[in-house]
Order: structure tokens, then C-alpha cells, then sequence
């Protein structure tokens, strides 16, 4: 890609949410509107390498959309169908030329809800909204969400097409959920930003840099959506558990790219900038009454975290306590194994053991590989140094990621002489 | 990326208020697009001080300031992808100064966050 491409590339994205949002109130169609909207950055790309990228791009692609926008419903179908709709819109824009200077006047708000509802319909499987996510709200090329998710371009060319068709032919291209519905429709939405997120965050292969702008995808959409859905307190919940977990990123690897466990991470490196905005943005979720969520409840063990000063302060009978209301609301294994870990660290090992110990009969957990590592280390913790070693490296046989079973067999190592080993929290 | 841009210029008085509308209007379209992270104006650095190191020895001057270089008046912090993107923003920016406040001159200072790299993350 040349430095010019890269740089008409940049102003269209920074467009991008104002062109679909205002080409889909004309349109009262969201993937005809993202259609008409990728033909003006091919414009730009078209034009602007010899005549210069323009004083006020924004507006230039704004009329350039525009008049694409007017073309299509001039050209009938369209106009046949909804002509009620558009007919006065359509005249209001032959009357007026584009006024360049009231380019800020839209106001998206609205329409950017309807944006995202509509990339997140729960009609659509779940990686389809994924890709159509990160397409729509954050105007990525289909060749970047590809390298991101480790998949054949072709592959998600055609997942997006599939689901721009879906959407159209079912006639949910244009409509926006309000009130109870709207809450309704939410976790839908929250799923696919969480899945991004993940992707991300817990990136396992493939080139880790690349895969961490996901998070940051994700954290601007999860921005996006507190601030067109202001009083969903899930959503703020979503936000301030992605903000809080992004918050670690510095401080989660050595050098050598090494994992470096909670327990030892340097704290100077958290990003206070973002814990403050995850702090707030579990506030707001709470001032909305909403601490019993899913996704507050695992805002606020992760924010537990965050305040703490040291890894010895972290208060960990709340963070147990926690789980137990997660546990509550949505029983799993995983959960379950992490409210073991906080009790460790509350009441001992021995009690988490018995929980642990419990789990291992679960079929889900069979071949989980924290299962065993949290074993194993709480075995450490009790002196049992045979068996705790045994967990690891069967913790290290199952897990996918080289550096992590690196770790656990380090871990198993230090596991041979039952005298005199530290024992360190997990 | 984390860009923060510092906007300085020793233009006096506050904006136009047409000029403000227009930077509260961009404000609201980038806090909904979730880019915006942080912004503030600053007041007078005659109403604020410096303490500088002249000599080896520490300063205090609080005023009054004979201010010919341009000062720091405001700043925005932004969570971006490209140093492409960094500056296509600010230059939206730096031309609605131009547009709806004829006269004003000033820099508008990309400058990117010292943070880590980005690195992979694990589990617990």
C-alpha cells in the first residue's frame, strides 16, 4: 500500500461512521448503505492520487456518497418501494447543493445505534456479525479482518456478503429496537464485541501485534455503544471489563514475549488512563442498578484487581464472593474454577482444593488445561509436590500455546524437591 | 495507537463561537465513534506559573509572562490506528480554525503515547 493510499485510507475512516450513518437515513437500508459508502473510498482512490487529498475531504466524500445514494434511488426500485420515505428527502437534496460547511451537523447518534444493531443481528451466526462488525462500524477491509482472524480473504468476503443479504432479503436492513427490545436485542450485540475482543486478547497464534488491534476494535466499539446507549448498564459493564483487561496488555509479557502470571506483574505498567476509565465506567453501571449483570460482575472482579496496590492487597473474599453471584447467574465449570482460585487466595488452599477436586469429574473440564495448572499449584501450596508436579505437566500436555507449556514445565521443575519450594499464587 | 495532540498557539482571546460549536459538534462525533479518550482546555498561562531551572537553581515565575512563543491552550488524547489516521484527524481539526475563525494562527502539535508495544496476552 503507498503512503498515499494509506493516508486516503486514514480520512475515509475517520469519515466512515458519519457516511453510513447519514447514506443509511437516505437509504433506510444499512448494507445498501455500506455498499455506496465503500464506492466513495474507491472515488477517493480514484481521484485523489492527482489532484491531492482535498481542503475538506469529509465533505467531499459526503457529496460524493450522496450523490451515489441519489443515483441508486433515482434509478427505481428503490424509489418504487419506499418513494413515501425518500421522495421528500430526495427533493430537499435536488433543491439545496451540499452545504460543505454543515458537515458536522449530523447527528449520528441514533444511527450509529442502528448500525451496530444491525452488523449485531442475532439473526446472523455469530462470526458473520463479527466480520460485518468490524466492516461496518469500523470501516476494516475485508483483507485486514481476514489477517486478523487468521481466515481466507474469500472467506470473509463471503460471510459479509451472506450477511448483507440475509439482512436485506428479511427486510432487517433499517430498524432500530427501542425500549425493552432494545435491551433485549443488546446481548446479542455484546457477544459479537466480546468475541472480538478475545480474539485479541487471548491471541494464541498468528502474528500477536495485528491480533491485538482487535482489542482496540473492540474497546472503540464497546465507546460507541455506551454512547448511543447510554442507559444500558451492560454495555457500560462490557466496556469497563474490556478497558480494565486492556489495562494489563504492557505489563502481561516479558521481554521474550513470556507470559508473566497476575501475581508478579509490575503495576507501574498497568495503564491508569484506562483503569480510570474502566473504574467509571463500572460506576456508571452501577449508578444504572445493574451489578448483577454478567458482564458487570466480571467488570468489577477485574476491577478488584485493578485497585489493589500489590498482589497481597488484592481482596480476594470479594473477589470470591463475585464468582459465587457469577456462579449464580450463569453455573459453569470455568467459573467455577475461578472462584476456586480467589478462595485459595482467601481462605486457603485446602478449601480450594475440595472445590477443584470436585470439578475434575465435570466433562467439560477433562482436558482443560487450567484445570490442572490451578491444581497443581494449589497442591504446591500444600506441600503435596509429587502430585502438584504431575498436574503441570499435564497441564503443559494440553495446552495449544508453546510459552504457556513452557511456563508449566518450568513449573513442574521446581516441583521435585518438596523441601524449601516457594510457593506462588497462580 | 495512543496519540495526544497539544494545540498551542499565542493567539489571544478564547475561540469563536462558531468555532467552538464546530469543536463541540467533532467532540460528540468521536466520543459516539469511541476514539476519543480524553480532552480539555487549558486557562491563560497567566493565570497559571512555571518553575524552571535556570543555572541549577529552581524558579518560581508566577507572571507576569511576556509570551511571544506560542503556549499550550488545549489538548486531546485519541486511541487511533495509524499515524495516517492521527493526522488526518488533526488537520480536520486544524481547518475548521481556519474556516470559522479567520486571523487565528497556531500549530497543532501529533504527538504519540511512549507505551509498550502491544503484546499477547494469557489467561489468569
Amino acid at each position: 500500500m503507498s503512503d498515499t493510499h494509506r493516508a486516503i485510507l486514514a480520512v475515509w475512516r475517520i469519515e466512515q461512521p458519519r457516511l453510513i450513518t447519514s447514506l443509511a437515513r437516505m437509504l433506510r437500508d444499512v448494507p445498501l448503505a455500506e455498499d455506496l459508502t465503500q464506492e466513495s473510498l474507491l472515488a477517493a482512490l480514484e481521484h485523489w492520487p492527482a489532484t491531492g487529498i482535498p481542503e475538506k475531504p469529509g465533505a467531499w466524500l459526503m457529496a460524493t456518497a450522496k450523490r451515489k445514494a441519489l443515483d441508486h434511488l433515482r434509478r427505481g426500485k428503490m424509489l418504487m418501494r419506499k418513494h413515501a420515505l425518500v421522495a421528500h428527502e430526495l427533493e430537499q437534496h435536488e433543491q439545496t447543493a451540499p452545504d460543505l460547511d454543515s458537515a458536522l451537523d449530523d447527528d449520528i447518534g441514533d444511527e450509529m445505534l442502528r448500525l451496530i444493531f444491525t452488523a449485531c443481528h442475532p439473526r446472523l451466526p455469530r462470526e458473520s456479525r463479527a466480520a460485518l462488525a468490524l466492516r461496518m462500524i469500523c470501516g476494516l477491509t475485508t483483507a485486514e479482518i481476514a489477517r486478523a482472524f487468521l481466515l481466507p480473504e474469500p472467506t470473509i468476503a463471503q460471510r459479509i456478503t451472506r450477511a448483507k443479504r440475509t439482512l436485506s432479503e428479511s427486510g432487517l436492513g433499517y430498524e432500530t429496537p427501542r425500549g425493552p427490545e432494545l435491551s433485549q436485542r443488546l446481548s446479542s450485540v455484546l457477544e459479537v464485541v466480546y468475541l472480538i475482543f478475545n480474539e485479541g486478547y487471548s491471541a494464541a497464534r498468528g502474528d500477536e501485534l495485528l491480533r491485538h488491534e482487535l482489542c482496540d476494535e473492540a474497546l472503540r466499539m464497546g465507546r460507541a455503544l455506551t454512547a448511543v446507549a447510554p442507559h444500558e448498564p451492560e454495555a457500560h459493564g462490557l466496556l469497563a471489563l474490556m478497558e480494565l483487561n486492556a489495562s494489563r496488555a504492557a505489563a502481561r509479557t516479558d521481554a521474550a514475549g513470556d507470559p508473566i502470571l497476575l501475581a508478579d506483574q509490575d503495576r507501574m505498567l498497568w495503564d491508569q488512563l484506562q483503569i480510570r476509565r474502566g473504574l467509571q465506567a463500572l460506576a456508571r453501571a452501577d449508578e444504572l442498578g445493574g451489578m448483577a449483570g454478567f458482564y458487570v460482575l466480571q467488570a468489577a472482579i477485574i476491577a478488584c484487581h485493578a485497585r489493589a496496590a500489590s498482589f497481597a492487597e488484592t481482596n480476594w473474599p470479594h473477589i470470591a464472593s463475585l464468582y459465587g453471584h457469577l456462579m449464580t447467574l450463569s453455573p459453569s465449570p470455568v467459573i467455577e474454577l475461578n472462584r476456586a482460585v480467589a478462595v485459595g487466595m482467601a481462605e486457603g488452599a485446602g478449601a480450594a482444593l475440595t472445590i477443584v477436586d470436585r470439578l475434575t469429574q465435570e466433562p467439560a473440564l477433562k482436558r482443560y488445561y487450567l484445570l490442572f495448572s490451578v491444581r497443581g499449584d494449589l497442591l504446591q501450596r500444600l506441600g503435596r509436590m509429587e502430585e502438584a508436579r504431575a498436574d503441570f505437566l499435564a497441564a503443559a500436555q494440553l495446552t495449544a500455546n508453546r510459552r504457556e507449556r513452557d511456563l508449566l514445565e518450568r513449573r513442574a521443575l521446581r516441583c521435585i524437591t518438596p523441601a524449601g519450594t516457594a510457593a506462588t499464587g497462580g | 495507537m495512543r496519540v495526544m495532540y497539544l494545540v498551542k498557539s499565542n493567539h489571544p482571546g478564547p475561540p469563536s463561537p462558531e468555532l467552538g460549536e464546530a469543536i463541540q459538534k467533532l467532540t460528540a462525533r468521536e466520543v459516539k465513534a469511541g476514539r476519543l479518550l480524553d480532552q480539555g482546555g487549558l486557562m491563560p498561562i497567566s493565570m497559571g506559573a512555571e518553575i524552571r531551572i535556570t543555572d541549577g537553581k529552581l524558579n518560581l515565575i508566577d507572571g507576569p509572562f511576556v509570551e511571544a512563543k506560542e503556549v499550550v491552550g488545549g489538548f486531546a488524547v485519541f486511541e487511533l490506528r495509524d499515524k495516517e489516521e492521527a493526522i488526518a484527524m488533526a488537520t480536520e481539526f486544524m481547518q475548521l480554525h481556519r474556516d470559522l475563525m479567520p486571523g487565528w494562527y497556531g500549530t497543532c502539535e501529533i504527538r504519540f503515547f511512549a507505551t509498550p508495544p502491544h503484546s499477547p496476552a494469557q489467561h489468569l
